[in-house]
């Protein structure tokens, strides 16, 4: 553990969760002793706060809502005085929509599950095999996240175009399936596992592998569910690795769809507007499912991608 | 973070019995180097093909006049030495630092401050807050753009409406070069909040709260407690939210792009976004190598005095 001690970026503290445990019940216990006390000023300025959040996202899908004509017409009126769906219904018939779903999805859902998968098998390596090779690895793989993609555009969009893998769907997903913030999630992870577990099963002699398929993997589903939504969201929004693999139109993602709109000499706005609001309803609905796995989990170990 | 792994490579299996030790014993240990080899393969191999590769190739074209086709013609430093003499690429730098300098401290700010509000009792109503504040998350750069940008039109957004509505002057957003980078600064907080608060909120409600009882107790008010027992505690998640804050300013690119395009002119333009207008629009493939080269060493110069700075502390 000597280089990973050294480096405090990605875990701060792995004991933290076990005391998290222990202190959820010191803290249940005061709150009832005390009973909980609401403060009125700070509720109020806590949905002040929640008010300017919400604003600019109230604001654009009150307009989306506004017919073309409305939305330049003063003065403004915060409701459409006239409800309609023509800007989703001319944002759909207008932009390819169906197909920049379907890549979108595609890219999103093929590169999450090799995401979760490659992440869980080199999380674990580097929680349970100490040698000079994860250990260096490691180090590796914490560099990525200081010396990003965004960096080196020219010379990745060369590798890219090398490897064949220009202006396809598989030149986006295979360059994403490694990520720092997966790696270490498992990582993080796996380090509570007591290693007595892993003993144990050696002892009775599982094989090495299938102590990791058979019992280390299905302990970490929580982790999975996690990242597994993570990682659909960074590629549902990616912008940078499809602007740089995709030529075609017809291989386009949402993002870089709605770039070329808004990237127009004249904005169409209410074409801009609905797609934007189409572009962000799946991400919705698979948040409002799985919001648990996100809202609850401890991303102590979180780093952004 | 001295956490105390059992590593198998030091500490032996536990003995198994017979005559064939250390024949099975060898046996072992090549599975300890085997089993891990086969498991982080893939990404070992992901790691050289994208991260490996064309950080070499990246330097291997900054020293060539390389502009997309043809063979590599070297030139020594000519491009670094072109490129510290350009003003462009200099006014980029200079932006993408302003807003670092700027965007960083505010996002840890509402972060921090939100998280506070979200983890403390005295609030109601947290839940529904916290998904409302976190919403942001979902939504990509590029939309965020989109959002900034008709929230603060300068003759049709709400904001002006607002303004003039109450008899203030419009305000020009996009035709003012620090306006627009102000409207981006805030952009990126409203964006960055939701998942730094995260962050901070599994910190705060980490720190065991007899702490804040006895200090309580010792008669120090709320904004004491705040200082001196949860800013030590949270000081890890802190340093993380700073350093992730920072690199993730200077890379800005796609939510710039939709909100103001690196305007009004060129004015905020930032360093990613003229590394690609070198490197792809104008093929440039060379001298944009060579910038990126430069902003690769500045990264790592505030990756390093970062993780100094908190060394030093912790």
């Amino acid at each position: 553990m000597a280089s990973t001690t050294k480096v405090p970026l990605p875990v701060p503290g792995e004991p933290l969760k076990a005391r998290g445990v222990a202190t959820k019940t010191t803290k249940r216990s005061t709150r009832d002793g005390r009973g909980t006390r609401i403060s009125a000023p700070l509720t109020i300025v806590m949905w002040v706060v929640v008010l300017i959040y919400a604003l600019p996202l109230i604001w654009f899908l009150l307009s989306s809502f506004k017919p073309g004509s409305e939305l330049f017409s003063y003065p403004l009126s915060i409701l459409p005085r006239e409800w309609t769906f023509q800007a989703f219904i001319d944002a759909w018939d207008r932009v390819d929509f169906a197909r920049y779903f379907l890549n979108t999805a595609i890219v999103a859902i093929s590169t999450t599950v090799l995401t979760v998968f490659f992440s869980a098998c080199t999380g674990y390596a580097l929680a349970k095999y100490d040698n000079r090779g994860t250990r260096i690895f490691f180090v590796c793989i914490l560099a990525t996240t200081m010396l990003p993609t965004e960096v080196i555009l020219n010379p990745t969009f060369s590798v890219i175009r090398d490897l064949g893998l220009y202006n396809s769907l598989a030149g986006i997903i295979v360059p994403s399936v490694l990520t720092a913030t997966g790696v270490f999630m498992f990582r993080q992870f796996f380090l509570t596992v007591p290693d007595d577990l892993l003993h144990s099963a050696r002892i009775d002699g599982a094989s090495e592998l299938a102590i990791f398929f058979r019992i280390m993997l299905p302990l970490a589903k929580p982790i999975l569910f996690t990242l597994a939504i993570f990682s659909f969201q960074w590629r549902w929004n990616d912008y940078i690795w499809p602007l740089i693999v995709l030529n075609d139109p017809k291989w386009y993602t949402l993002q870089v769809a709605l770039r070329s709109i808004v990237g127009a000499e004249n904005i169409d706005w209410p074409i801009l507007l609905g797609a934007s609001v189409i572009s962000i309803l799946p991400l919705v609905l698979v948040f409002a499912i799985f919001q648990k796995y996100v809202l609850n989990a401890d991303v102590s170990a979180g780093l952004k991608d | 973070m001295s956490n105390p792994t059992l590593s198998p490579t030091q500490t032996p299996a536990p003995p198994s019995p017979g005559a064939v030790r250390s024949k099975s014993q060898q046996k072992r240990r090549n599975r300890y180097i085997v089993a891990p080899l086969i498991l982080v393969s893939v990404n070992v191999v992901l790691f050289l093909l994208f991260f490996v590769w064309p950080g070499a190739l990246g330097l291997l074209y900054s020293f060539t006049d390389y502009r997309g086709v043809g063979k590599l013609n070297f030139i020594g430093l000519a491009n670094f030495q072109k490129l510290f003499g350009d003003g462009t690429f200099w006014a980029a730098l200079s932006r993408t630092f302003i807003y670092t300098i700027l965007s960083v401290p505010v996002i840890y700010a509402s972060s921090l401050g939100v998280a506070s509000l979200l983890v403390s009792k005295a609030v109601r109503g947290r839940t529904v807050a916290k998904i409302v504040i976190f919403l942001p998350w979902l939504i990509s750069p590029i939309v965020v753009g989109v959002i900034w940008r008709w929230l603060f039109g300068q003759d049709f957004g709400f904001v002006n409406f607002v303004i003039t509505g109450m008899g203030g002057n419009s305000v020009p957003w996009s035709s003012n070069g620090n306006l627009a980078l102000g409207v981006v600064i805030m952009a990126s907080a409203w964006a960055g909040t939701a998942f730094n608060m995260l962050l901070f909120i599994a910190a705060l409600k980490n720190i065991p709260e007899s702490l804040l009882e006895a200090a309580e107790l010792d008669g120090a008010n709320a904004w004491q407690r705040f200082r001196n027992v949860t800013l030590p505690a949270i000081a890890p998640t802190s340093f993380m939210v700073v350093l992730l804050s920072t690199i993730h300013a200077m890379k800005e690119f796609a939510m710039i792009q939709a909100l103001t395009n690196g305007g009004p002119g060129t004015e905020n333009t930032l360093i990613v976004q003229y590394i690609y207008k070198t490197g792809f629009e104008q093929s440039k493939v060379g001298y944009a190598s060579a910038a990126s080269m430069v902003l690769m060493v500045v990264l790592l110069i505030i990756a390093l005095i970062q993780l100094r700075f908190n060394r030093k502390k912790g």
